[in-house]
């Protein structure tokens, strides 16, 4: 019997669909899996062991009674803890809620429903996903399957670490200034973080409204695709989603698998995201890949985007600024923690505050007050409208790239996963490891990250981050899958496949027989 | 530096209604300070001729027709809420008594 949880979303449903397995068992194994490995990981917060049985049983039921589903019907997914869903904790990462249990989906997981996937459980992330490592989750770090002693990056480490450690094959992950992509570098998994407006945040509790985006979190890139395909399109519930119509992610993934699919294409090196500052073996391998490349067939030319240099600083502006406002909502009234001033008079206010103060983590209240300053009369010019201002440059100098170039590319993160606890002292330490990432947020393109080697200092993973124009989502997974092809045939095996086993009695009785 | 103090920064806390103690105050204060002073760089290039994005993918007017749909019943929109009064949210007096 093949390993049902090494198997990627793609082949699991291949196998359900011709009958080869049933859910239940597909569901079962990973349910052992995270069993097994997650005491020590905690990639979950929650797991719905029952709920995913119950379910798996039901689209089972359906197969058996005829009916076609979709491709991805009957395969468990992992759904970041920033997502509502009416039948599990929702909590952010924050203690504020602790225990809530949303009266409603977010969109995108009600999708998942309709498409008969299997929800497992919430996955572990940065409290209100401010943070790049998990250490700000309410509920302890997540590690890094690769090196336990780790970051899985953030904030939604949680689900890169749960489809890196085969607790499950995909996972719903949000990206504000990097949350899917930067987990997905440092953790050797796949990551997409969809063009502003392409995939519904109804649900989705919010940190910065102009940056947040929904995205698929997977080991191979025809997964994220196929998983893009069943969250994007627009929803009238979001304000800010697009109608435009999209075409099939999936479809473009498979176009990239084709000879000679890489020839031709206009490549562009983002000079300003390499380089200093960037870790010997993440410039080593990104090198290595532009040859691989270039052999290929691609033209790869370097572009200027001189603005990048004040990406960082605009978004450490713009992301407090819209988070003071929108945790304003977390105010002890209608869901959520209510906590009593310790003395004196018991009003609203005073309550409101003792709540806020007992709630929220020491980054929440860092970035609230920072935002609040931001937004402060006599400042908004000078730090908010000055942070907007950059955003239009970078735009520009997006504009000015894509003029001359299809795709952007540069390393995903700085360096591979750090160590807990190196950058915690220092708040713009942390902030500046963002600085690949967030470009693409503050002008709303999408962004892949997909693994490209091993650091050959510390033998951690690299990501490969690429960025194509807003709304050509399908070009990332076309050039996505090239290069995911081109590189596994050059290694020889995928990457996930030199991650440590996580749980060695599991490992040696399967290699016996006994499993 | 850029001069947060922190008086500021206890008044920033009473606007964002987070009841902070001394020494998260004074460590906060340390932390803006070096915060504002690395962001403050954005000022280097925000000249006046450069118009301001507010939203990445700029939509404008985006209305639905004014027809009702389903909402949360009241036992939902209760569901969470830390203490209720029948079909309201109770909450403590808004007023102190003299």
């Amino acid at each position: 019997m093949t390993d049902l949880i090494k198997l990627s979303a793609a082949d699991l449903g291949g196998l359900l669909a011709d009958g080869s397995v049933s859910s239940v068992e597909v569901t079962r194994a990973h349910l052992d899996h995270i069993a097994a490995v997650d005491t020590d990981l905690h990639a979950f917060l929650h797991v719905a062991a029952d709920a995913a049985l119950a379910t798996a049983d039901r689209v089972d039921a359906r197969r058996a009674a005829g009916e076609r589903l979709g491709l991805l019907a009957g395969v468990p997914i992992a759904i970041k803890d920033v997502l509502a869903t009416r039948d599990m904790p929702s909590t952010a990462g924050s203690k504020i809620l602790e225990g809530w249990i949303p009266p409603y989906d977010a969109t995108v997981v009600k999708r998942l429903r309709d498409a008969h996937l299997i929800p497992l459980g919430k996955t572990n992330m940065d409290e209100f996903a401010m943070g790049s490592s998990t250490e700000h989750s309410a509920y302890g770090p997540t590690r890094n399957p690769w090196d336990q002693e780790r970051i899985p990056g953030g904030s939604g480490g949680g689900s890169a670490a749960a489809v890196a450690a085969f607790e499950a094959p995909i996972a719903l992950g949000s990206d504000t200034g990097g949350s899917i992509r930067q987990p997905a570098a440092v953790t050797g998994s796949v990551g997409v973080k969809p063009t502003y407006g392409g995939v519904s945040r109804y649900g989705a509790i919010a940190l910065a409204s102009s940056l947040d985006q929904v995205g698929p979190v997977s080991r191979t890139v025809y997964d994220a695709a196929l998983l893009h395909d069943v969250i994007g399109g627009h929803d009238p519930l979001d304000s800010t989603s697009l109608t435009d119509p999209w075409p099939s992610m999936a479809a473009a993934a498979r176009a990239g698998l084709a000879d000679g699919a890489l020839k031709g294409i206009r490549i562009g090196v983002v000079k300003e995201l390499h380089g200093d500052g960037f870790q010997a073996g993440v410039k080593q391998r990104f090198t290595e890949t532009l040859a691989l490349l270039a052999a290929a067939g691609a033209e790869i030319t370097e572009v200027s985007a001189p603005n990048f240099e004040y990406s960082v600083a605009a978004y450490y502006l713009i992301l407090p600024a819209e988070a003071s406002s929108n945790l304003a909502r977390f105010d002890s009234v209608r869901f959520g923690l209510r906590e009593n001033p310790t003395d004196g008079p018991v009003t609203i206010e005073r309550v409101m505050a003792a709540t806020r103060d007992a709630g929220f983590g020491p980054e929440v209240k860092r970035r609230i007050i920072l935002g609040t300053y931001a937004l402060s009369t006599g400042y908004y010019d000078a730090y908010y409208g000055s942070a907007q201002k950059v955003r239009t440059l970078i735009q520009r100098d997006f504009d000015a790239a894509f003029e001359k170039v299809d795709l952007l590319v540069s390393p995903s993160a700085p360096t591979t996963a750090f160590k807990f606890g190196e950058k915690l002292a220092d708040p713009m330490a942390m902030y500046l490891n963002d600085i690949t990432t967030i470009p693409a947020n503050l002008a709303g393109i999408p962004g892949m990250s997909l693994p490209m080697g091993l650091a050959p200092e510390d033998g951690l993973p690299v990501g490969l981050q690429v960025m194509a124009p807003a709304k050509q989502d399908a070009r990332l997974y076309t050039f996505g899958a090239a290069v995911e092809q081109l590189l596994e045939t050059h290694w020889g095996h995928t990457l996930l496949s030199r991650a440590p086993a996580l749980a060695p009695l599991e490992m040696f009785a399967s290699e016996e027989g006994v499993l | 530096m850029s001069g947060i103090t922190a008086e500021q920064v206890a008044h920033l806390a009473s606007l964002a209604r987070i009841d902070l103690s001394p020494e998260e105050i004074a460590s906060l204060t340390i932390d803006l300070g070096q915060i504002v002073e690395s962001v403050k760089k954005v000022q280097e290039v925000a000249t006046p001729d450069v118009p301001a994005t507010s939203h990445p993918m700029p939509l404008t007017n985006v209305f639905r027709d004014d027809v009702v749909v389903p909402s949360l019943t009241v036992e939902q929109a209760l569901s969470g809420a830390p203490d209720r009064d029948g079909d309201k949210f109770r909450v403590p007096p808004i007023l102190e008594e003299d």
